[in-house]
């Protein structure tokens, strides 16, 4: 009995799934067409969701306006013409350049540039405050027997002593 | 000096764009119908499921379309402006009962009265979908020409009915 009722709730999940089939069932090739344009599409009600992703109420609909247009033989540019023409870009996850998504698609590489030549601008201040000095004799002379003194031989066992 | 002054107004600049930001709503999704003509249709009246409304009678006229729904908790807000601007008798309210059942659409107005001229019901949800319709309340304004000149998304408040529609209608009227 008790294996019984474990087995029933493991089957839950897939109970809940069953929703979801009605919605594809009837064609999978127009399905799958219809999935890969929505995933373009942003959802207007939740703003950060595609159109394929969303399980708002509009979306659905959209779902189902879409695959029905590409029933009538309507291409993928047609249809989101159709969407755009009543939702405006905004259901575009790909702007297209225009006059006032120019800030959105060049506005970044500016940034760049501008960091950039910020960086080459301080990178040469750098170095036009490096001065150069000239070693003087002794410590051309210490600095030589520090190097001569190499530490393999300080850390070498040193050698019995007779 | 400069050292503190150039990253300051680099601050300045980012929070005055942030500022701007907070006020601004991304649930508004500026209409593409704004300056065209409204989308024909024709649906079954609400009341009376037999007869037709078509966005034909209304040529010659301004008037205001009204997208709400009984499951809508914004239109319920919104519900008394509405009723207060239809017994001036300013400009006509026609509504769209949206993806609803029309017991309930029924049920709303009988309860708490009925601000619109007439109301239709598009129980599919594809009229909402030609008007660019993505969340209830919406009303256009439309001309006596039928072009749709604005678009409140959200619920209709006393505030930008006198500052933006009444102000709209009014001079579409005089045209």
């Amino acid at each position: 009995m008790k294996y019984l009722l474990l087995l029933l709730v493991c089957l839950l999940p897939t109970l809940s799934y069953a929703g979801q089939a009605t919605d594809m069932a009837a064609d999978p090739v127009l399905e799958k067409r219809m999935i890969g344009l929505a995933e373009n599409l942003r959802c207007l009600v939740c703003q950060n969701e595609s159109l394929a992703s969303s399980h708002a109420d509009l979306a659905e609909d959209l779902r189902r306006e879409v695959r029905e247009q590409m029933k009538k033989g309507m291409n993928d540019q047609e249809i989101i013409d159709y969407l755009v023409s009543r939702y405006g870009d905004f259901v575009l996850y790909d702007p297209p350049v225009k006059r006032y998504t120019l800030v959105l698609w060049f506005g970044p590489f500016v940034l760049l540039l501008l960091g950039g030549g910020v960086l080459i601008y301080q990178l040469r201040k750098r170095k036009s405050q490096i001065v150069e000095t000239k070693l003087s004799d002794a410590d051309a002379q210490r600095a030589e027997a520090l190097l001569n003194e190499s530490p393999e031989l300080q850390n070498k066992p040193k050698a019995p002593q007779a | 000096m400069m050292r503190f002054i150039l990253p300051f107004v680099v601050f300045m600049i980012m929070a005055a764009f942030m500022y701007v930001g907070l006020g601004l709503d991304p649930r508004e999704v500026p209409s593409p119908l704004v300056g065209k003509a409204a989308p024909a249709f024709t649906l079954p009246q609400l009341h009376e499921p037999a007869k037709q409304f078509s966005t034909q009678d209304m040529k010659g006229k301004v008037w205001l379309f009204n997208v709400w729904a009984s499951w809508c908790t914004a239109c319920k807000d919104e519900h008394p402006v509405l009723m207060g601007l239809s017994r001036q008798n300013i400009v006509p309210i026609y509504g769209m009962d949206y993806k609803d059942k029309r017991e309930d659409g029924e049920a709303v107005l009988r309860e708490s009265g009925n601000p619109y001229t007439l109301v239709v019901s598009d129980t599919e949800g594809r009229v909402g979908i030609d008007y660019g319709v993505y969340g209830v309340p919406e009303t256009y304004v439309i001309d006596k020409q039928g072009v749709i000149q604005y678009k409140q998304i959200g619920p209709v408040t006393p505030k930008n009915l006198s500052e933006k529609i009444l102000p709209l209608v009014k001079e579409l009227q005089a045209k």
